[in-house]
């Protein structure tokens, strides 16, 4: 089995909900695809110029500040559970997982990773690199994954055209190779059902939204992964400020319409929370999307102050840790097993009995 | 190239295929690609990752010549042709953005709106930046921005180009 105790929180240090905002905003991350001067991309190189590059990244890495003594895992040599497991973390893509399609990694795909800030390697680039933070913090996240480009960018040749700037494997990350992306919970606008318009207008802005999980993910539990949609022909600050200003606007509608639910149907609302918080507390067998529905509500409850003493730690921790690879990991069983919606139940109960709630 | 399969038609797509660790290539007409369940460009198009792939193929009037010699060109760096990248969505290399720059522009400015870099200016290790050029490109670069934004697009197109050649 992996063994997570490499890495100092377990890779997700970003759900301690110590950031900005954490009552709406899980968290910020901020990726730069960057590749390799002197290699073909990593689907058009033969399994040899993947693992060269690999031990090209690795040796750079090691003498950087930001990743020196960090953890290093050979997606291509772990167990599919295991794999799934660091996709659930965030910490890698599906694709670097190798979760799609024949369900294989390709050779020498791996993740570098320290504190919060992490580099996929042979993903569809050479090199992805990420900041993660807790909570909404566009720029810490940058600054994070800003200075890994730079200490790598200083030991290895990246692809770089003068008129396109950094050069990626798909034309949709050319010029800056910059996604930034903020996981932010909208019951409040989903419930009201503004939700479509607000999605609608990003499109205008030049955002996009994705699932809890990024690309090709669906969205469960309210949860919706905003990020920009172009990376050439803005600065760096001009799209993670152009973000930043969206992300605040929704904040601000999506209080909006909690208020509006407060004031025209508190009894509704509080009945909903407390029936979800009531499942979740006595649920015998729980699919994870229903655990995601549920738990959105109970967080919804929680930042309205109708449930007390529940963490926002405690709900992110379940968000992750009953998801199907982390409860088949900590319970020993296979991650397809029938009996998992009992387990993940019982898991459910266990943290909430320990952990707190209870009415205000 | 005519297509493996028929011998007869011209081939359009590279078709990869991996089975029992073996991997076989094969150069497919439309008809024979669609008969082994490839998507071809008409039903790639549909997706949305294949109106992009499909983008790469439509000829604007200023692009038309350099897309003829495009097509038939394969990039020196990895190999990968049009047609390649048209099927997978992906470039093979940074050399295909020089090979395919006349196809990619267009499809830059679909995608992006734009199509120069404004953010970070990377120097590789060891390259040493040309100091003499560039005060004039950094002008050139500034006063670029300051057209885009003011949606000057017409100065801006100047600009670009004057700014290519001073690169």
């Amino acid at each position: 089995m992996i063994d997570l105790s490499l890495v100092p929180d377990g890779g997700v240090g970003w759900l301690d909900a110590s950031g900005p905002q954490s009552h709406l905003v899980l968290s910020t991350r901020v990726r730069l695809a960057r590749n390799l001067a002197r290699h073909p991309f990593p689907t058009r190189l033969p399994e040899a110029g993947r693992e060269q590059v690999l031990s090209e990244v690795e040796a750079a890495a090691g003498e950087t500040v930001s990743l020196r003594g960090g953890a290093a895992f050979r997606l291509d040599r772990l167990e599919r559970a295991d794999r799934q497991l660091l996709h659930e973390r965030h910490l890698v893509s599906k694709e670097l997982a190798g979760l799609e399609g024949d369900g294989t990694p390709r050779r020498a795909a791996a993740l570098l990773l320290q504190d919060q800030v992490g580099a996929m390697v042979n993903e569809e680039d050479h090199l992805r690199l990420q900041g993660l933070r807790s909570g909404f913090a566009l720029e810490a996240a940058y600054q994070a994954v800003d200075r890994l480009d730079r200490e790598l960018g200083q030991r290895l040749a990246f692809a770089f055209h003068p008129e396109f700037g950094y050069l990626t494997a798909c034309p949709t990350n050319v010029g800056t190779g910059l996604r930034a992306s903020v996981l932010i919970h909208l019951p409040g606008l989903v419930l009201t059902k503004e939700i479509s318009k607000v999605l609608q207008g990003l499109g205008q802005v030049g955002l996009t939204y994705r699932g809890l999980h990024g690309e090709g993910s669906e969205v469960v539990g309210n949860f919706f992964q905003l990020s920009n949609q172009t990376t050439l022909g803005k600065s760096e600050a001009d799209l993670l400020d152009h973000l930043g200003k969206i992300v605040r606007q929704v904040v601000e509608y999506e209080e909006q319409a909690r208020q509006v639910l407060l004031r025209e149907a508190p009894a509704i609302v509080e009945d909903k929370v407390w029936r979800a918080y009531g499942l979740l507390r006595y649920a015998r067998t729980l699919t994870f999307d229903e655990a995601m529905n549920l738990l959105s509500a109970v967080r919804l409850g929680v930042g309205l102050r109708i449930i007390a003493d529940v963490p926002m730690y405690t709900l992110n921790k379940l968000l992750i840790f009953a998801q199907p690879a982390h409860l088949a990991v900590a319970e020993g069983v296979a991650v397809g097993d029938p009996e998992l919606g009992v387990r993940r139940a019982r898991y459910v109960r266990r943290v909430l009995e320990d952990e707190g709630g209870r009415a205000r | 190239m005519t297509c493996d399969q028929c011998r007869e038609r011209e081939a359009v797509v590279q078709f990869t295929q991996v089975a029992g660790g073996q991997v076989t290539t094969l150069h497919l007409c439309e008809r024979c690609a669609a008969e082994k369940g490839v998507t071809t460009t008409e039903e790639v198009t549909k997706s949305a990752v294949g109106s992009l792939v499909a983008a790469l193929g439509v000829a604007g009037p200023a692009g038309a010549a350099l897309r003829a010699v495009e097509v038939g060109a394969t990039c020196s760096g990895c190999g990968a042709t049009l047609q390649d990248i048209r099927q997978t969505g992906r470039l093979g290399c940074g050399e295909c953005y020089r090979v395919f720059d006349g196809a990619l522009r267009d499809l830059l400015r679909r995608l992006h709106g734009a199509t120069v870099h404004l953010g970070e200016r990377y120097v590789a290790p060891g390259a040493v930046p040309a100091a003499a050029r560039g005060a004039e490109v950094a002008a050139l670069r500034e006063q670029l921005r300051l057209a885009v934004e003011t949606e000057n697009f017409e100065l801006a197109a100047e600009l670009r180009d004057r700014l290519r050649a001073a690169e």
